[in-house]
């Protein structure tokens, strides 16, 4: 039985606050996003989809409006209690990865659990697990900068997973991928789905909105939903 | 308390994997720091050492050293002052000294001839510091030829070599007897180098000091408090090279801070913007900065500081050796009594420490409290 | 046996201990080092009436630097503007600079 997970309303949200060019990237959004459910959200670029990801991820604050996850009350949140959201809630994978340079795709993935301190055996072998999963694990030694496309993406979705977190938000998966690796990655949307997990997708492609695995589509345009 | 110690484990591990990708640039950067610290500890350690073995020494140095000005030059002291002083109340015991400087063609070294006070040395025979026996090679009973004023060549024999550990204090000395003295120099009986006083009440000793004075105006008095303050004051920081030194390390320290001081550069801010994305709070970001400028100032100040000590004290300094040796040929070779000065190993570290901790972590204050959407836009 | 994985902060956290061992011998040595030669060395000072630390033979005014006055650096020649390494780094005494009455 689905319920309520994640509620937004009347949410707004400014970029250039006070300066001329201030424009509202999200303006008055109301929804209301099931547990379990993979839902999509498309519009054309501008329409405020990568901002509204941001502010159902706890990446950043709305300037007007609520957002509630799980039913708590999570706009007004302090910086230290809105990371704690993020760290146990939300795994979020770019649109360009962010992937740290430099760094091996192990210690990336480990990365969102540092401030935890977990045991560092243990940590470990989560990671390989997970890498494993997705079929990274002989890569987890190479630096991210080596690796070709869909592997940095399935590094990216190994790092959202390191915590558990019940609600996944990917933004744009397949605009960097072709065909095979965009199935590839449907798949895996289906896996997580099949965990229990919530997913929330944004995305102007064609084989991502046609995907039997998508549960509800929410169009937006200029800042609002319509559709 | 667990805990912390982990997550601060896991924080340096990061902050080291980010210095570990520029490997070289990094490991060179504390390589000159380390160095930078070296140089200026070891001058540290050299001069407080030098002033505390000094300062104890010398306690033992004649209270009053009475010279004669001629047209602005030493000139020798005539016996008959030696007499005016002995008059003088408070005056305890007056002693005419007998010394001076010669110059050894053979080792074209500069030697510190003196006719010792305490003991009376047989003539043709020499006492000699351990730097002159190293320097010309010679043994207890080897003979030295020493030119005289008159052209002669006078042959001494060496009875005594003074010992090593003396060095600090004798290493150029030549003792010698009164006849060979004044046949060597040609300096006439009844001429003195300078006069020594000791006094009744050292409290008094300025007073008579004027009074000497006011009998003999040509002279010069040289009470022991000034050679005690002379050689608090040698190795000064506010002096020459010292001064120098340290303009130098500070403008050193100035470049190699600015990369970090300048702000980040666009990439370093998205990364901690991707720090905060994952989960991170802004103290975890700033925590491992501190991190990062802590371990590479902390090791700076700890091996520049040992290296320095051991440096100073059990290789006695050789980096200076060059700057004190000049253009002389005898090099005094003595081991100073190991002495750290909390004060400056304390102004050592807050200045190794903390402008560079500083440095590291301010640029990174704004990157670290902002909202992560808006620093990976 | 399950081989202990190596940390980047393993590394960092052994050197600098390292570092710290070295600092607190240092230490150590300094707190512990006996002043024997000390007591010896003063005996000569007075016994034979000397003034100065034999630390530079270069010139007069760096080997006696108690004893120098205004003028010792100029005895050579009225020009003679520093020109003994030694003389850079060891200033004229304190002494020189007051205006005592006993200072000349």
């Amino acid at each position: 039985m689905s319920e309520a997970f994640i509620e937004l309303r009347g949410v707004r949200k400014a970029y250039n606050e006070g300066l001329p060019n201030q424009f509202w990237a999200v303006d008055g959004v109301d929804l209301t996003l099931e547990r379990g459910r993979v839902t999509l959200l498309t519009g054309p670029s501008g329409s405020g989809k990568t901002t509204l990801l941001t502010l159902l991820g706890c990446l950043a604050r709305p300037t007007e409006g609520r957002v509630r996850v799980a039913g708590q009350d999570v706009s007004s949140l302090p910086e230290r209690f809105l990371t704690e959201q993020r760290r146990h809630n939300f795994g979020f994978v770019f649109q360009q990865f962010n992937l740290i340079r430099g760094l091996s795709v192990l210690d990336n993935v480990m990365l969102p659990a540092f401030p935890l301190a977990p045991p560092h055996g243990e940590l470990r072998s989560r990671a390989l697990q997970l890498l494993g999963e997705l079929g990274l694990e002989h890569r987890s030694d190479a630096r991210v900068e080596w690796l070709s496309g869909g592997e940095a993406q399935r590094a990216a979705i190994a790092r959202a997973l390191i915590n558990d977190p019940p609600v996944v938000i990917a933004d744009e998966p397949t605009a960097n991928l072709d065909t095979h690796l965009s199935k590839a990655f449907l798949a895996i949307v289906e896996r997580l789905k099949d965990e229990g997990r919530t997913v929330i997708l944004s995305s102007h492609d064609a084989l991502v909105a046609e995907a039997t695995i998508v549960d509800r589509i929410v169009s937006l345009r200029d800042g609002k939903v319509v559709g | 308390m667990r805990h912390w110690i982990a997550r601060q484990r896991y924080l340096i591990d990061y902050t080291v994997a980010a210095l570990a990708r520029r490997m070289a640039k990094n490991a060179g950067l504390v390589a000159v720091y380390t160095a930078l610290v070296f140089v200026v500890a070891s001058v540290l350690l050299y001069s407080h050492a030098l002033k505390r073995e000094a300062g104890f020494l010398l306690q033992g140095a004649p209270e009053v050293v009475l010279q004669k000005l001629t047209a602005g030059r030493h000139d020798l002291v005539p016996a008959d002052y030696v007499e005016k002083l002995q008059g003088i109340r408070g005056v305890r015991s007056v002693q005419g000294r007998l010394w001076g400087y010669y110059f050894d063609p053979l080792a074209a070294a500069n030697f510190t001839v003196m006719v010792p006070p305490d003991r009376v040395i047989p003539a043709g025979s020499i006492v000699i510091g351990e730097g002159i026996a190293r320097t010309r090679g010679a043994a207890e009973g080897d003979v030295m030829a020493m030119r005289g004023s008159d052209g002669a060549l006078i042959l001494l024999r060496i009875a005594e070599i003074l010992p090593r550990d003396a060095n600090i204090v004798t290493a150029d000395l030549l003792l010698v007897g009164e006849a060979d003295f004044r046949a060597l120099f040609g300096i006439t009986p009844g001429l003195y180098t300078d006069v020594v006083l000791s006094v009744a009440q050292p409290r008094e000793v300025r007073t008579i000091a004027e009074k000497v004075l006011l009998r003999l105006p040509d002279t010069r008095p040289v009470l022991r408090e000034e050679i005690l303050r002379t050689y608090e004051a040698v190795f000064d920081w506010r002096e020459g090279i010292v001064l120098m030194l340290l303009v130098g390390a500070g403008l050193a320290f100035v470049i190699l801070a600015w990369e970090k001081a300048s702000g980040l550069s666009a990439d370093e801010q998205r990364e901690i913007g991707v720090l905060k994305a994952v989960g991170w709070e802004t103290g975890d970001v700033l925590t491992m900065k501190l991190w990062e400028g802590a371990l590479v100032s902390g090791f700076a100040f700890l091996a520049g500081f040992s290296l320095a000590y051991w440096h100073v004290f059990t290789f006695s300094a050789p980096l200076f050796a060059p700057v004190l040796k000049g253009w002389s040929v005898l090099y005094p070779d003595f081991r100073l009594t190991p002495a750290v000065d909390g004060l400056q190993l304390a102004s050592l570290f807050l200045f190794t420490v903390v402008p560079y901790v500083a440095a590291t972590l301010v640029p990174v204050w704004r990157a670290a409290v902002t909202d992560p959407d808006r620093v990976m836009r | 046996m399950r081989v202990r994985q190596f940390r980047f902060s393993d590394m960092a956290l052994g050197l600098i201990s390292l570092a710290l061992v070295a600092f607190i011998l240092a230490l150590l040595s300094a707190a512990g080092a006996s002043a024997e030669h000390w007591t010896a060395n003063r005996q000569i000072v007075s016994t034979l009436g000397l003034t100065d630390l034999c630390i530079v033979t270069e010139a007069r005014y760096t080997r006696h630097l108690s004893q120098a006055d205004g003028h010792a650096a100029f005895q050579d020649h009225p020009m003679a503007l520093e020109h003994f390494p030694s003389g850079a780094i060891l200033s004229p005494p304190p002494h020189l600079r007051t205006h005592a009455p006993l200072d000349r």
